[in-house]
């Protein structure tokens, strides 16, 4: 999400900068500031992500550690919303993201956490270079910000192991996610900077079925997420794939 | 840098009373790490002069130790209480007609709960915890110094161990030093009564009959136990008590008769004679950074409707049930969304009963004229509206408000 934008500002990092990323850390993981619609999403994305990658490895869902021994990798991990959970669930999560700041914001954050996770300022392409292969791929909410979407898929699919998965979250390309996730939740709302989205980029179930199609994937499942504005908390909801959806892929 | 007198957990529980080892069984029975500090030496609070209470147990209280597979070491000391009778005393006067009675077959077909004796219950506990692979009891564990942050929180051991851990739990009592460091603020009032508890043993059956007899100088009550005996919870003024506990055997006994009436025949004393202060207390806050009170810690009431423990062991549910949900979506179990949630959860059915406990206290012990007949029609008006009483009596039961899963019966 914000990745892109933060990435214009990216340069080397010195210790100087500590106390920037500590603060932006705080902004990060502050469950009732910027990224608090990230937040009430949260517990609905990794319930869905643990039952999901529980299920594919035959494992028990409310065990206190379902993934344990899983390698997984979090594509766009951001300031680690996704990866401290999924550490705590018992993977082993190597974190990447396009953004230097955003890594140095991560790691800060989970070594203060006292979680081992690894953390790489890299792309997906880089990942391929050096033959790393995963149980589970993570890609919420970025394939939408990607150049080069066919490349994108294709790299994501090298990184999955036989017999792996992946899970994959992004935006439809419909007037409803022009309404809620453009107007809505940049202009009106105020949840992301205005231009963090670009709806012409936004991916419909039935491009996203190609492209699983093209590299062999198997689209497993797509579930769509709800936000009740009365109660300020998301839901699942297996028939509406309007907006936000999920999907499980496959090798 | 750790050394070997660390112990690192996801939540460290200060206080191994009931309420704490309650709750370091339920969280570690879901598979968290916990670390169970008590300040008492091994054994030295199940040893047989330490607690001469019982407690009531009520059928929520009773799902929550069923859920957590610990009933099943209790049940044979378990005393159910099929019938309840409230009635309006006076010591040399006998009992007045008016009275309040409840059948437990007005609310369904299981009794109200059970009396069980404070020790059986702590061993009980203790046997179920030493199994928990993933609770660690630290006993002679005083507590000296906590350092909370953003991130967790460092208690440190007058022995010189580290405990760490994501949340402090502090279920160390209403005089909770835990609370007390952290600045938090309780509203209390001390009674000027005072409780004589002791066990009696008694010629007929009681047939699971809890009595209380609200007499001028506070509620006097007798609670089935097993093995044809009852325990005593003789609440009465703090200028009194003195006398009452320094009588020889013999007269004391025929204090107790002359409350008693005969309907249990001959009784005999077969327990030391303990004395409990009375207070009423209630913690303006239950959480702070990284740290919750539960139980006494939080608040206590008066005994006068024996739901003391009930709420604590309410408290118990509901945390754990947010500390796991929280948990099993690999969130941060000591975060401020669910110390939040847990406060705003518990507040209110704990400010109720403390309300209500405070306010019949205030109601029945006294000798007021006007006072008494009013109260002596109240009684028996409420026995004459069902829905009222039933509410009453659900309440009591643990089951009114949105239920914690536990106290449910339903799987945490």
């Amino acid at each position: 999400m914000t990745k892109e934008i933060l990435s214009q500002f990216d340069r080397t990092i010195d210790a100087g900068e500590i106390d920037k990323f500590a603060a932006m850390a705080e902004e990060w993981w502050d469950e009732d500031g910027k990224f608090k619609p990230l937040h009430r999403l949260n517990p609905v994305r990794i319930t869905f992500l643990r039952d999901h990658i529980a299920a594919h490895f035959s494992r028990d869902p409310v065990d206190i550690a379902p993934l344990s021994g899983l390698n997984v990798l979090d594509i766009g991990c951001g300031g680690g919303l996704i990866a401290e959970p999924l550490t705590r669930l018992g993977a082993n999560v190597t974190g990447l993201d396009a953004s230097e700041r955003n890594i140095e914001v991560a790691r800060l954050h989970a070594n203060k956490m006292g979680l081992e996770i690894e953390y790489k300022a890299a792309a997906a392409s880089d990942l391929v270079r050096c033959g790393c292969k995963f149980d589970v791929v993570v890609n919420l909410e970025v394939i939408e910000h990607v150049a080069d979407v066919d490349e994108f898929m294709k790299d994501c699919t090298s990184l999955i192991k036989p017999n792996g998965l992946m899970i994959l979250a992004t935006l439809n390309r419909t007037a409803q996610s022009y309404a809620l996730a453009i107007i809505g939740a940049e202009y009106l709302l105020r949840w992301l900077p205005r231009g963090t989205h670009n709806w012409r980029k936004f991916i419909r179930p039935s491009e996203l079925a190609g492209l699983c199609r093209k590299n062999a994937l198997d689209l497993a499942k797509l579930c769509g997420f709800r936000y009740n504005p009365f109660t300020s908390s998301w839901s699942l909801e297996e028939r509406d794939v309007a907006v936000n959806y999920i999907a499980v892929i496959k090798r | 840098m750790s050394n070997i007198a660390d112990i690192s957990a996801d939540i460290l529980i200060v206080g191994g009373g009931i309420v704490g080892a309650t709750l370091g069984i339920t969280l570690s029975r879901a598979g968290l790490k916990v670390t169970l500090a008590d300040r008492l030496a091994r054994e030295a609070d199940t040893a047989k002069n330490y607690d001469g209470r019982a407690s009531a147990i009520a059928n929520g209280s009773v799902n929550i130790l069923k859920g957590i597979g610990v009933w099943p070491d209790l049940e044979a000391n378990a005393s159910p209480i099929w019938d309840i009778r409230v009635a309006d005393g006076h010591p040399l006067r006998g009992i007045s007609p008016l009275f309040l009675h409840y059948d437990h077959s007005d609310v369904g077909k299981s009794p109200f709960g059970y009396i069980i004796e404070n020790r059986s219950i702590r061993e009980a506990l203790r046997a179920v915890a030493s199994d928990c692979k993933t609770l660690k009891l630290v006993q002679s564990a005083n507590v000296v110094s906590v350092q909370r942050g953003p991130f967790g929180v460092i208690a440190e051991t007058e022995s010189g161990i580290r405990l760490s851990a994501s949340l402090l739990i502090a279920a160390d009592g209403r005089g909770s030093q835990i609370r007390n460091e952290a600045g938090i603020k309780t509203r209390t009032k001390m009674y000027d009564q005072k409780s004589i508890v002791c066990n009696i043993r008694h010629e007929r059956d009681h047939a699971g009959t809890a009595v209380e007899l609200f007499l001028p100088g506070g509620p006097f009550a007798m609670l089935p136990m097993t093995e044809h005996r009852c325990n005593v919870v003789w609440t009465e003024r703090i200028d009194l008590v003195d006398h009452y506990m320094a009588l020889p055997e013999d007269r004391f006994l025929k204090e107790l008769s002359q409350r008693f009436g005969g309907w249990l025949g001959k009784i005999d004393l077969v327990s030391q004679r303990h004395v409990y202060p009375l207070g009423m207390l209630h913690a303006e806050r239950y959480t702070s950074q990284r740290l919750a009170l539960v139980g006494d810690a939080a608040h206590a009431i008066h005994p006068i409707a024996g739901q003391g423990l009930n709420l604590g062991l309410r408290d118990v549910a509901a945390l754990a049930e947010l500390i796991v949900d929280t948990a099993r979506v690999g969130g941060d179990v000591g975060s401020n969304n669910v110390l939040a949630r847990y406060e705003r959860w518990r507040r209110f059915d704990n400010f109720v009963l403390i309300a209500v406990t405070d306010s019949l206290n205030r109601l029945f012990s006294n000798d007021i004229g006007p006072l008494r007949l009013s109260r002596d029609m109240g009684l028996a008006l409420v026995d004459k509206l069902p829905l009222v009483k039933k509410f009453l009596m659900r309440h009591a039961m643990g089951q009114v408000g949105k239920l914690p899963r536990l106290v449910r019966g339903d799987a945490l």
